[in-house]
């Protein structure tokens, strides 16, 4: 499903990635653990197509094609998906209108037909209970004055609502307490199935104990350096970057 | 004096015709006005007021005064597509500067209101108008309303007795037909103790390079509430200079919004007197610009009495190489103790070439006031176009989505359902015509 290919990126002429290869197939969950600063969320961004890394090398192919000339609404409409680190504040624009617009855009590329404001809140209700996000949420701007858990479920209602092919998750347990982690944790749960593919970015191994991944990959400066399977992340847990680095 | 003589030569013309027939009180205001706009002349960008604004374009060309009304082909339809229709509004159309009864519509009035083209009132029932005309007004410091005083001749009149509620809103619209008009239009607004209203004002042009030079003064008796919006839609080529007088009385609660979308130049001077207690007055404000236009905003809110409480948002969208100006004065007297005042302004650069001067000025005499003002000048948030188009949403119409929230938040603030979808669409068709990058 999703190739990386030796990708060299690099913001304002500092290389950050240095020759990643990785790739995902349909069905797995890979998680991307590695220090501050290794690349991680670069690597999370460059993939949903932030234009202020430049990619210098290398390619990234999502079901067989090149996506590196793709905008990011492009990769979205092709079912790439990425749960932000820090969620943005849209004061003004209402999360309902902001979820059916992005959703219609990809039925659109989906060749359906574009949801009404009815059978749209049908859809999410359900998905909103299943999240424990309150249905006021709705009606309020995206994100704003949204509590840390809160914006993260957000994320994770938005995944569930758009559903994405590869679903990308950029340190979505950062800043959450057990409960919420949990809940976010139930939520990608119930979204993994043979068909998708996900990438689970965190800092910490206590996520690794709600979403079991596949494969584990360790990103240090730019580069992995190591891949294993879930006992990887324990490894890393117990002995810390530095010993599992050498 | 460039500028000045066409039109002392166009008053002198008039005076014994025209102007002729009216009470003495009225002549001898005009005279006033005359003789204040000559002392004056056009504001130069010396005058602290007038500092970014050059008027300049309109004192060379000779405009000309339209001295009677005839119909010209334009109908009733047209004047609605032009503004905004509701069956329901009572409409009243002053057309190059004189009523035009064929394309007014006044439904039925609860007793007691007077609503009526002001050359009318002036000739019926002039006890409405001469205790309240020119009495807010300053024609010593502003050139612009001296003029119109010294062409006050028609224009409208809404006097509304003690306890009485107009449900419908009153839709006035000002409308210049012919090319190279000037127009002088006086609206005044008379709202009893404890009435009611929503008055609309709509400028519009069905040709090009006009100028509107309008006066509105309401005087808001005690406990009256009143909601006033006002939309300058004018041509693109037009000049709009309008300055409106609001003085409100103890325990009235009155807002005021001012959409500024047409006119190559225009200006708006919004002044508020708090002259009694407990007052609650909200003015907001937004306006759009693209291309060449300027656009100026000068609004002034004066607390003289205690536990009054103001509130003001002025937001601007600018696009091209458009110009804005906004400059906030809020005056709390040393007896206004305990005045709530709140100002913000927020401007939203769309391009590189686009400016704005944005000053908020507060004179604060008392002592046990709350005041605050906020002004920001920004961009748009590239944070949150990524964060759209990496849902699926495109460029374009992330950025429009994210201008059209900024917007909105003073399209909400008008009451009238059908000035809110107006503004709404308009407000679209000037992102893809202004913003399809």
């Amino acid at each position: 499903m999703l190739e990386i290919k030796n990708l060299h990126a690099s913001i304002e002429g500092k290389n950050i990635l240095k020759g990643i290869n990785l790739s995902v197939a349909a069905g797995e969950v890979h998680a991307i653990m590695g220090p501050n600063g290794s690349g991680k969320s670069t690597l999370a961004q460059v993939l949903a197509g932030r234009d202020t890394f430049e990619v210098t090398e290398g390619d990234i192919l999502f079901e067989g094609e090149s996506i590196l000339e793709n905008a990011p609404e492009e990769r979205a409409v092709k079912g790439i998906f990425m749960a932000f680190q820090y969620p943005v504040e849209i004061p003004g624009v209402r999360n309902a209108y902001f979820l059916k617009t992005a959703l219609n855009s990809i039925r659109k590329h989906r060749g359906e037909e574009p949801l009404d404001a009815m059978d749209f809140l049908v859809l999410i209700k359900e998905k909103m209970k299943a999240l424990k996000i309150d249905e006021s949420f709705m009606n309020r701007s995206v994100n704003e004055g949204f509590s840390g858990g809160e914006k993260k479920r957000n994320e994770i209602l938005q995944m569930a609502v758009l559903d994405p092919k590869l679903s990308i998750m950029d340190e979505t347990d950062s800043g959450l307490d057990i409960d919420a982690m949990k809940v976010v944790a139930d939520g990608v749960n119930a979204l993994r199935d043979e068909k998708r593919g996900m990438i689970v970015i965190t800092h910490y191994q206590r996520l690794l104990n709600y979403i079991v991944p596949d494969v584990v990959h360790v990103l240090v400066d730019g580069k992995i350096i190591k891949t294993g399977g879930k006992e990887l992340a324990l490894e890393l847990e117990s002995e810390g970057y530095t010993e599992v680095a050498r | 004096m460039p500028g000045v003589d066409n039109y002392t030569d166009t008053f002198e013309r008039v005076a014994s015709t025209l102007f002729g027939q009216s009470p003495e009180w009225l002549q001898k205001l005009r005279e006033k006005g005359l003789e204040s706009f000559k002392l004056q002349g056009f504001p130069t960008l010396r005058n602290e007021s007038w500092r970014f604004t050059r008027t300049k374009a309109i004192q060379e060309r000779d405009f000309t005064f339209v001295e009677a009304y005839k119909p010209n082909g334009l109908t009733a339809d047209q004047i609605a597509t032009m503004t905004f229709d509701d069956t329901g509004h009572h409409r009243i159309v002053i057309a190059d500067g004189h009523f035009a009864p064929e394309l007014s519509r006044v439904g039925t009035l609860p007793e007691g209101v007077v609503l009526m083209s002001l050359a009318d009132a002036l000739a019926t029932r002039p006890e409405l108008v001469e205790p309240y005309l020119g009495q807010h007004v300053d024609l010593e410091s502003n050139p612009f309303v001296a003029l119109n005083t010294a062409f006050l001749y028609d224009g409208v009149l809404l006097h509304i007795p003690r306890n009485v509620v107009i449900t419908d809103p009153v839709h006035i619209v000002l409308v210049s037909r012919g090319s190279g008009v000037v127009t002088h239009p006086r609206i005044l607004v008379v709202a009893g103790e404890s009435s009611e209203a929503t008055i609309l004002e709509s400028y519009v042009g069905a040709s090009a390079g006009y100028f509107t030079n309008a006066v509105t003064e309401l005087v808001c008796a005690e406990n009256s509430r009143i909601s006033h919006c006002k939309l300058q839609m004018e041509h693109e080529s037009a000049f709009h200079i309008a300055t409106q007088e609001a003085h409100i009385s103890s325990n009235a609660r009155f807002s005021t919004e001012n959409f500024s979308l047409g006119a190559a130049i225009s200006r708006n001077d919004v002044n508020s007197y708090l002259g009694g207690q407990g007052i609650d007055c909200r003015m907001d404000g937004l306006y759009l610009g693209d291309d060449r236009q300027h656009i100026d905003n000068h609004t002034r809110i004066r607390h003289a009495e205690p536990h009054c409480h103001s509130f003001e948002l002025y937001k601007g969208v600018l696009a091209g190489k458009s110009r804005g100006v906004f400059n906030g004065h809020i005056y709390v007297d040393q007896d206004a103790q305990k005045t709530d005042a709140k100002q913000e302004n927020r401007c939203l650069l769309l391009s590189d070439d686009a400016r704005i001067n944005t000053s908020p000025q507060l004179e604060i005499f008392a002592d046990d006031v709350k005041c605050t003002h906020g002004a920001t000048v920004g961009q748009l948030d590239e944070n949150s176009v990524f964060y759209m188009r990496s849902r699926g949403i495109d460029r374009v119409e992330a950025r429009h989505l994210l201008v059209y929230a900024f917007a909105a938040e003073v399209i909400e603030r008008v009451k009238v359902s059908s000035v809110r979808e107006r503004l709404e669409s308009d407000l679209f068709s000037w992102l893809s015509r202004s913003f399809s990058t």
